[in-house]
């Protein structure tokens, strides 16, 4: 299948009713290149992975920290932390519209009228409809949806150092912060390591999120999007093959690596 | 491995043990952790609640500025419609969700088991290319896969749907029954084979009445995930009202256009969230075994 779609890519089948099969080498690519949709939702998706990854990353790792050395009522907190995991997209993109709806002042909605009643208007603004914020708005509903998958696979990792570490160093005199900094950090670097993976190459296909969101906006277009667009309104199946070939290079760049070490970790068992 | 990853985090520590009275430091230190988790929680129940409190508000929900508070009265008038509309592409996905779920959980359990008891020269490389496929994006073979499906006879049906996520799901179906198959003893399987049992013999009569617990934590995650993909399903069925799944419906009702009538949208929102919802709120534990098993080490 996938070699179906390169054939594709390196093709001239730019539109439903043209025929032409024809080899064009890297033409297609070389049009990406040139085209500055593609270039706009080239940097936005690279604005978004970053916001996207670390905001999670942090607010993960937060949630871990407050529950990890256990806490009453930690299943609770756990369970909503996570439950946005098991909710479509395009379901709680609907919440998430008006959350950040971009009416300002008195007839603020959603967030802005949070904002508007604390009187921090300074940070009303107009989330996912202008070009400045638009990337950071749109990491906002994806790091909610994650930062409870990544508590858990942090909480997996704390509980999963022996208590004995700890109390060693804490009998050597060692502050709560130099157990963390020193003892526990470093032995969590496999669970940091998974984490950034799992978070890259979801961030690299994200669609659902933006498109129940904001649809089709140009604002808000990353390449997920771009493709859709140039394949059902513009029928151009050899551009969008390209750009499913970008996306699935953008991953396997990640990805191979990490699979060939863990699956030589695994052998070495 | 990945079921002690799981246990590991859905487990609340036990913290009877370690309940020595606290110092002014470390009641400070407790009322933080308190209050941090309680803005958390807020911040994470927020959108559901937004969802839940305006769908009983009628069609429109009409007072803006009132959206966050509860409403005075129920007002259950944006059920019927959004329910009318929504309840045909429901059946239908649960329908082929169900199909797909159960297909990929039986193949993914015959992989797993071959992956994890008979190792081949070999099988470690074709495990890695597996679980590559975990990671290869949608948009990579999908137009292909229309293609293919013209060809194979089932282009305009709901079984395209069927098929690409059967497909997809092989690679997490092989994983976790892999590693679910790792924690039983090979002893069980030799003293099988000193008895004469075959491979298939053994798989059927000793591994697959142990897998019950792994056919769970599979199918509740190939039915959240077929359940909420919008991806395959807008692009495989091409927006064809015969073929509407619950995503793509919901998308229908609540996309450009209709931003006004926001009580309508939430209600439909919900509704299509009620089913993995309820799924994670009684099986909750299950889901997370197979959120964690998705992270490849345990």
């Amino acid at each position: 299948m996938i070699g179906w779609t390169l054939k594709f890519s390196f093709s001239n089948r730019t539109s439903a009713w043209k025929k032409d099969n024809s080899f064009a080498g890297f033409a297609r690519y070389t049009e990406l290149l040139q085209d500055p949709e593609f270039t706009h939702a080239f940097s936005n998706l690279l604005k978004f992975t970053i916001v996207f990854m670390v905001g999670t990353m942090i607010s993960g790792l937060i949630m871990a920290l407050l529950l990890e050395k256990g806490i009453k009522g930690e299943g609770f907190f756990r369970s909503t932390y996570l439950y946005p995991m098991a909710i479509s997209f395009i379901a709680m993109g609907t919440s998430w519209r008006w959350l950040m709806d971009s009416a300002q002042g008195p007839k603020a909605t959603g967030l802005n009228l949070i904002f508007e009643k604390m009187h921090l208007t300074f940070l009303e603004n107009a989330w996912y409809t202008s070009i400045k914020s638009s990337m950071f708005a749109m990491a906002l509903p994806a790091i909610w949806q994650m930062s409870g998958y990544v508590m858990a696979l942090f909480l997996a990792g704390f509980r999963g150092i022996p208590d004995d570490l700890r109390e060693a160093a804490r009998v050597d005199g060692a502050s709560e912060y130099k157990i963390y900094r020193h003892i526990l950090f470093p032995q969590l670097s496999p669970t940091f390591l998974t984490i950034l993976i799992i978070l890259g190459h979801i961030s690299m296909k994200v669609f659902d999120l933006i498109y129940g969101i904001a649809s089709k906006g140009y604002v808000t277009k990353v390449l997920a999007i771009y493709m859709w667009q140039v394949i059902f309104d513009f029928q151009n199946y050899a551009k969008g093959a390209a750009i499913a070939v970008v996306i699935l290079v953008l991953i396997a760049v990640v990805v191979i690596p990490y699979l060939i070490y863990v699956s030589k970790t695994e052998e070495a068992k | 491995m990945s079921s002690d990853l799981a246990s590991r985090a859905s487990q609340s520590k036990d913290i009877s043990r370690n309940k020595k009275k606290l110092d002014g430091k470390g009641q400070f230190w407790l009322v933080f952790r308190y209050f941090a988790l309680t803005i958390l929680f807020v911040i994470a129940a927020l959108p559901i609640y937004i969802m839940v409190i305006n769908s009983v508000k009628g069609v429109t929900g009409v007072n803006q500025s009132a959206a966050f508070l509860p409403p005075t009265s129920l007002n259950f008038g944006a059920w019927g419609p959004t329910w009318k509309i929504l309840r045909e592409p429901m059946i239908r996905t649960l329908v082929f969700v169900l199909q797909s779920s159960i297909i990929s959980a039986i193949i993914g359990s015959i992989n797993g088991y071959v992956f994890a008891k008979w190792r081949f020269k070999g099988s470690t490389f074709i495990f890695t290319t597996f679980l590559f496929g975990m990671f290869i994006p949608y948009q990579a073979i999908m137009i292909p896969l229309t293609q293919f499906n013209r060809w194979a006879g089932i282009g305009g049906t709901i079984y395209v749907l069927v098929f690409a996520h059967v497909i997809y799901g092989i690679p997490i179906c092989t994983l976790i029954f892999r590693n679910y198959y790792q924690a039983i003893p090979n002893e069980l399987i030799e003293a099988a084979r000193v008895d004469g049992a075959g491979m298939v013999h053994i798989f059927r009569t000793i591994i697959l009445p142990l897998s019950i617990p792994g056919f769970v934590v599979v199918l509740i995650w190939q039915f959240t995930s077929a359940w909420n993909d919008f991806l395959f399903a807008i692009f495989l069925t091409g927006g064809s009202p015969k073929l509407s799944v619950a995503t793509t419906a919901l998308n229908f009702i609540t996309g450009s256009g209709n931003q006004v009538y926001y009580g309508n949208n939430m209600t439909a929102s919900l509704i299509v969230s009620i089913p993995t919802l309820l799924v994670y709120m009684f099986l909750g534990r299950y889901f997370l075994r197979g959120l964690l098993s998705g992270s490849l080490k345990g």
